[in-house]
């Protein structure tokens, strides 16, 4: 049943901020809601009434790391854009791994 | 420049598209649990911050600002990379607003009510993501 609440509420709140994106401009600015804070919305919510509020305070300290490892990626994605000529998909999927190696290198180095 | 909202926008997006979107936050948000739970808060919080819209969003600037290029005859065009690359730009610096909110959360749940934190948190996630999306004209985001 918790599955099923997440996934609703998840998807819920990702498009409701896709959306905003979509129908703002200009484009630089309805990019803020590229990296807008959706899935936190809708797991935090769901924590602090199932674990409480100390263990979302928790995963909100790791967020900080994962929202820098967000700032990389971005770059990441753009530099692949317009340096490297890919379309925006390859990029942005590709860019992933940066996301990745950053946000588990912050856990491994700083957060463990 | 000025912020606008334009609805007709919501017209280029096909049903499926939307359907993607719904289904990869849902998928993204019930992963970030089960990571939490198997591996602790600590590591499951890295991934509240997992780029979950913007592949998808991204994808679909280029591509409708593709299409709106050949509509007025234009077959080859960069026009859909720059727009994509301005909308990653945007992501970039509404990712140090998403800082902003985790530490919102972090330092007041402990004290405050849930609801109240977050509609905090999502406060300063706005005002900071504007605020240096405005400035980025001044200073070193100038190139945008």
């Amino acid at each position: 049943m918790q599955f099923i609440f997440r996934v609703v509420v998840g998807g819920l709140v990702v498009s409701l901020f896709a959306t905003l994106g979509d129908v703002l401009k200009p484009k630089s600015f309805a990019g803020l809601f590229g990296a807008a804070p959706s899935i936190a919305l809708a797991t935090l919510g769901l924590t602090i009434v199932a674990d409480g509020k100390l263990n979302a305070a928790q995963e909100a300290r790791s967020m900080i790391a994962g929202a820098l490892a967000f700032l990389l990626y971005a770059t990441v994605t753009i530099r692949l854009i317009m340096r490297y000529g890919l379309h925006a998909g390859p990029a942005a999927f590709s860019a992933v791994a940066a996301w990745l190696v950053c946000a588990v290198g912050a856990w491994l180095l700083v957060l463990r | 420049m000025t912020i606008q909202v334009d609805l007709s926008a919501l017209t280029k997006s096909k049903w499926y598209e939307y359907a993607v979107r719904f289904l990869f936050g849902g998928a993204i948000t019930v992963v970030a649990g089960l990571l939490a739970k198997r591996y602790g808060p600590v590591f499951g919080g890295l991934f509240l911050a997992f780029p979950a819209i913007f592949p998808a969003s991204v994808t679909l600037v280029e591509k409708h600002e593709r299409e709106k290029k050949q509509k007025a005859g234009i077959s080859k065009t960069i026009r859909g990379r720059q727009a994509a690359a301005l909308d990653a730009r945007g992501a970039a610096i509404g990712s140090i607003g998403l800082a902003c909110f985790a530490l919102v959360v972090w330092k007041l749940l402990p004290i405050w009510s849930g609801p109240a934190t977050l509609l905090a948190a999502l406060s300063i996630w706005l005002a900071s993501s504007i605020l240096i999306w405005r400035l980025r004209k001044h200073h070193w985001l100038k190139s945008g």
